[in-house]
């Protein structure tokens, strides 16, 4: 005889809702009961739970618990609420206008419909994208510590080259965070005892030996905004995405690039990548190189050496590294004539 | 258990509801409203399309509970009476179905990408709704069918 018996790993289980008025409650609920989950736009805690991935006992709705104002002026720059969309964010005009690499790097990613159900904070907050550990049936470091790391060996077409670790090789796969890397962004943190300001590179982390670990924020901690500083490249800018289908994929290589230029001569230069490590891969070194250089292919084409130095290709992933600093190069042209770029970020 | 309000195609329903069941659920399966399709429940296909509160958005990936109090538009609210919604007649001249199980969320999607009013070409039509896989490869049709009505508003 067959017979299957369902363990309780394999229920979807249920969970209790709560819906508090402020950010205040919100944490207070959340350190009260264990194993409780915050809840935003839902767009990916409940797919990791209809997944079986996560099983949260209670869900807190952060909707409406906070500073709902999409984008505000602040001293220092622009502040985005992180219970925003990601539609409403980029579609703000102060955004259009200003930071028009974070409108294009937003609306690079998901769909009409989700970027109106996601939530700015939510977004920072997104999940990998690995098969394996979207496979409840195979080992995972990251869902499973210490179980093993099946991608390293197995199917890496999606995975990094930048940054991995022997337990872990999994990519990060916003591309508003790789805008808001770019742009020197802040994530405004309110804690258990006080409040924190993290700078946007600091944020996410390297897997090293805790691939569990995602990201830097604490349990019980909420984002409650992201700051952009005053300077928007607004003038030289582009956000290309390379993917296997040219809308509604995650990037195997993406490109946030700003310009600021004098003439022909770079005065500043930002180049932020995704697609290829655990976080937004940003290197100093090579906007410091490019400083007061000529705007040309042969500049650039040294900027993506330096940015790529160290890749290390997987079986199925090699391809990323020429296709990174090609990317690059490609994503300068495009910055340097914004006018020219395509919907969806696609190469042009 | 939870008690929740929500008007649906301009009806007040009053809901006894589990807090793990999503709208597309509560609509399909509670409100017998079964225009709304349950195409992979993952967020990856569009066919959950319903306009909340005016805005386009996956009935998949949100929960009943959690659209408490909102205004919901699907397929079946979409006509007045027997007077067909301009993108579902668009829909039928254009041939823009197959099979049909992926035009409800092709159309309330469309609805609310028009309300959106940030596509101004058909490339940009395109990547705006490519949120909304149709498996039978009518997508020629339904941009033709959009861009007839994206063509009529502009002109209006
Ligand atoms: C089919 C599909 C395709 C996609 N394609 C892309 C793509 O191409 N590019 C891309 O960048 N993204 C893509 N996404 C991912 C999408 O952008 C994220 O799912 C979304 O940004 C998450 O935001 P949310 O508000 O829905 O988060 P939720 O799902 O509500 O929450 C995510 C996590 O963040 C926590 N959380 C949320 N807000 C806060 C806060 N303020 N403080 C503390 N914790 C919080 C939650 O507890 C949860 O753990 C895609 C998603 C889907 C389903
Ligand atoms: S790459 Fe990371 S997320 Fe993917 S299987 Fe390995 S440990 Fe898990
Ligand atoms: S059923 Fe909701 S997106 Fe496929
Ligand atoms: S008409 Fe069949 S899936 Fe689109």
């Amino acid at each position: 005889m067959q017979s299957w018996k369902y363990t309780e790993d394999y229920h979807m289980n249920n969970f209790d809702y709560f819906k508090p008025k402020g950010i205040e409650a919100a944490r207070e609920l959340i350190v009260s009961i264990p194993n409780a989950a915050f809840v935003a736009g839902g767009t990916n805690l409940i797919d990791l739970w209809k997944y079986n991935l996560t099983n949260p006992s209670a869900l807190i709705d952060l909707n409406h618990t906070g500073n709902n104002i999409t984008v505000q002026e602040i001293d220092s720059g622009v502040r985005l609420s992180a219970f925003a969309t990601n539609a409403s964010t980029a579609y703000h005009p102060l955004i259009e206008n200003r930071y028009p690499l974070l409108a294009k790097a937003i609306l690079a990613g998901a769909s009409g419909q989700i970027r109106n159900m996601a939530t700015n904070g939510g977004n920072l907050l997104q999940r990998t994208r690995c098969y394996y550990f979207y496979d409840p049936d195979s080992p995972c470091n990251k869902r499973n510590p210490g179980s093993g790391c099946p991608a390293i060996d197995g199917y890496n077409r999606m995975h990094a080259i930048l940054g991995t670790s022997k337990h872990c090789i999994a990519v990060f796969p916003s591309d508003m965070c790789v805008a808001l890397a770019a742009l020197d962004a802040r994530v405004n943190i309110a804690g258990q005892k006080s409040s924190r300001c993290v700078p946007f590179t600091d944020f996410h982390r390297l897997p090293e030996d805790t691939p569990e670990l995602d990201n830097t924020l604490g349990h019980g901690e909420i984002i409650t905004s992201i700051d952009l500083p005053h300077k928007g490249f607004a003038s030289n800018y582009s956000y290309l995405k390379i993917r296997d289908r040219n809308s509604y994929a995650f990037a195997l290589v993406s490109v946030a690039t700003g310009l600021e230029l004098e003439g022909s001569i770079i005065k500043d230069a930002r180049i932020a990548l995704g697609g290829v490590a655990h976080k937004p891969w940003r290197i100093r070194e090579a906007e410091d190189f490019l400083r007061e250089k000529q705007a040309t292919e042969k500049t650039f084409e040294s900027a993506a050496a330096i940015i790529l130095s160290g890749a290390q290709g997987f079986k199925f992933n090699k391809f990323k590294i020429e296709l990174a600093k090609r990317a690059i190069v490609r994503n300068a042209a495009m910055a340097l004539n914004p006018s020219i770029q395509k919907p969806g970020a696609q190469p042009s | 258990m939870p008690r929740i309000q929500l008007n649906v195609n301009k009806r007040m329903y009053e809901l006894e509801i589990s807090p793990w069941v999503s709208l597309l659920d509560a609509l399909r399966d509670r409100l017998n409203l079964t225009g709304t399709k349950k195409g992979c429940d993952h967020g990856q296909c569009g066919a959950c399309t319903i306009l909340c509160d005016g805005k386009r958005i996956l009935s998949c990936m949100t929960l009943a509970i959690m659209k408490n109090g909102a205004e919901v538009v699907t397929i079946e609210g979409v006509s007045e009476g027997q007077k067909l919604h301009p993108l579902q007649q668009a829909f039928i001249d254009h041939d823009a179905f197959q099979c049909g199980y992926c035009t409800p969320g092709q159309i309330c999607s469309a609805i609310g990408m028009l309300a959106e009013g940030k596509a101004k070409t058909r490339e940009e039509v395109k990547d705006l709704m490519s949120g909304n896989l149709c498996r039978c490869g009518a997508n020629i049709g339904i941009i033709d069918a959009i861009m007839e009505i994206h063509g009529g508003l502009s002109h209006e």
